[in-house]
């Protein structure tokens, strides 16, 4: 599903600002945004998914416009740089919680709850996990169980807040390939924060640089770096 | 011959530190309790019996257990509610919020209770309006839960704020984010995150709603057998001689603030993983 973000601006204390931001995403695209911290990259994110209210603006989903709709009816996937795992629930319940909260008469059963779970798993390639709690695994293991739990609902969107930050070098490479292949698999629409311009060169159709709260360019990695559109991109993937 | 670890202190030191902190301990915590319970006792089981079972330590009994059971689950409301609010969301008076749910901690009991009669009692500010309407507060039920109230609020809030200020909201944003409703995020989400620091503050919350004298008394006009609490009852034995009674009461007392200690420890030990995971 394309995502269209016209116009929006946000000036508060407790992020960012952002500054008439404007944005296409085209239907099944990986888009990065990327910046340096304070750009309002991470500000963005969370206005698309419904975490915070634009001061002015829209967001549209497809023909959608879904400013106005909670972050529960917009039908989107979210993952936290840091998890943000249940810690009392498994890695089961916790892929399944998506779908054990949905109004009585759409719920699945539980035994369809958990089958959806361990498919969820092979997926992310942590099958037989299910019964583990989320202390019991590595950070790069949570986040395989954040993005397992993320899909459940079966989003056309899914968008990640610095997936990857808390991860090192060697985790973060194997789960840039398997979010690529994911995507692919799935045929979604996603949006990617991050500060690290290699990882957003590697994965992104289209890199989204993002200054003070300004759009500086939008382009495929490829054009970014042979024509960086301002001295501040040059300086940055400097 | 084992080396000596060079940054430990001399063992001498180490006994003398670990001697002092048990007699001070036994001195201050232990003699005290043992003195109620032998006093409590001093005239076998049947006067003890006989202490606690009369009508009016009956009455005080059942008295202090209602007193209880309505201040701790609105304090318990209040408390989740507050430590919400403050942690979750910034607004203006944040800071004097915090502030001023410390109060009753640093109010004299004493004060406390006479705010109660300045405000309900017959000369009060609303006195005339409530004798009117028949209405009793002062020296009846509802005055005595008040007081308890305004003594017990900040335990479990206390309890609860730094908790949840540590948590932050990704948990919940997270919940919201798969769908979940508000209710449906608090019921699943928050409230096993804070469940360990809620059953503390509920306990601390209990034994104090339990014990406390101070702005009870003042709220309460002593009338034995009908506005007594446990902890009034013993003084009104006490002043009338009659030790062995008083110091009965006095051991219930201090019987449920040790099943009190007990469950905590308990809880503690039961969630031993949780409570080293979470750190």
């Amino acid at each position: 599903m394309g995502i269209r973000v016209q116009g929006i601006s946000k000036s508060f204390a407790a992020y960012p600002a952002l500054n008439a931001v404007s944005l296409e995403i085209a239907d099944g695209e990986f888009v990065a945004l990327l910046g340096p911290s304070g750009s309002g990259k991470t500000t963005l994110l969370r206005i698309i998914a419904g975490l915070e209210m634009p001061e002015t603006g829209e967001i549209w989903f497809g023909d959608r416009n879904v400013t106005e709709t909670s972050i529960a009816s917009r039908g989107i996937g979210f993952v936290f740089q840091h998890y943000a795992l249940f810690g009392h629930m498994t890695v089961a319940e916790n892929i399944g919680f998506g779908l054990s909260v949905m109004k009585r008469s759409q719920r699945p059963s539980r035994s369809e709850i958990r089958t959806r779970a361990n498919e969820l798993l092979e997926l992310v390639q942590l099958p037989g996990l299910g019964d583990r709690f989320p202390s019991q695994l590595s950070g790069g293991q949570r986040q395989r169980v954040a993005l397992a739990r993320a899909l459940a609902r079966e989003p056309r969107i899914l968008l990640l807040d610095e997936p990857f930050g808390a991860l090192d070098a060697k985790v973060r490479r194997e789960l840039r390939g398997a979010l690529r292949t994911i995507h692919n698999e799935l045929k979604l629409t996603s949006i990617f924060v991050t500060h690290d311009h290699e990882e957003a060169f590697e994965l992104a159709d289209r890199v989204t640089l993002l200054n003070q709260g300004q759009v500086e360019q939008v382009d495929t990695p490829a054009a970014v770096r042979e024509r960086p559109a301002t001295p501040w991109v040059r300086d940055f993937l400097a | 011959m084992a080396r000596r670890s060079n940054l430990r202190e001399p063992a001498i030191v180490k006994a003398l530190l670990i001697i002092a902190a048990l007699s001070y301990i036994g001195l201050m915590l232990l003699l005290p309790l043992g003195v109620v319970l032998t006093e409590a006792l001093h005239d076998g089981w049947a006067a003890w019996l006989a202490g606690v079972s009369e009508p009016d330590a009956r009455s005080a009994i059942k008295l202090t257990l209602l007193v209880a059971a309505i201040a701790v689950p609105l304090n318990v409301v209040f408390g989740i509610a507050a430590a919400w609010a403050i942690s979750k969301y910034n607004f203006r008076g944040k800071i004097i919020l915090v502030t001023l749910i410390e109060l009753p901690f640093s109010v004299s009991p004493v004060v406390s209770g006479l705010v109660f009669v300045l405000l309900f009692g017959a000369q009060g500010w609303f006195g005339e309006w409530l004798i009117a309407h028949d209405v009793e507060i002062i020296f009846a039920l509802p005055g005595l839960v008040l007081a308890t109230v305004f003594i017990t609020l900040p335990f479990v809030a206390r309890q609860l704020i730094p908790l949840m200020t540590a948590q932050g909201r990704q948990d919940e944003e997270a919940a919201l984010s798969l769908g979940a409703s508000g209710w449906q995020t608090f019921w699943h989400v928050t409230l096993p995150n804070i469940r360990m620091g809620l059953l503390y503050g509920v306990l601390l919350c209990n034994a104090r709603a339990m014990g406390e004298f101070g702005a009870v008394s003042v709220v309460s006009g002593h009338i034995r057998g009908e506005t007594n609490t446990m902890p009034l009852h013993v003084e009104v034995l006490y002043n009338e001689y009659n030790f062995t009674a008083a110091f009965a009461v006095a051991s219930l007392l201090a019987l449920l603030a040790l099943v009190t200690l007990a469950l905590k420890s308990a809880l503690e030990w039961r969630y031993r993983d949780q409570i080293a995971a979470r750190g």
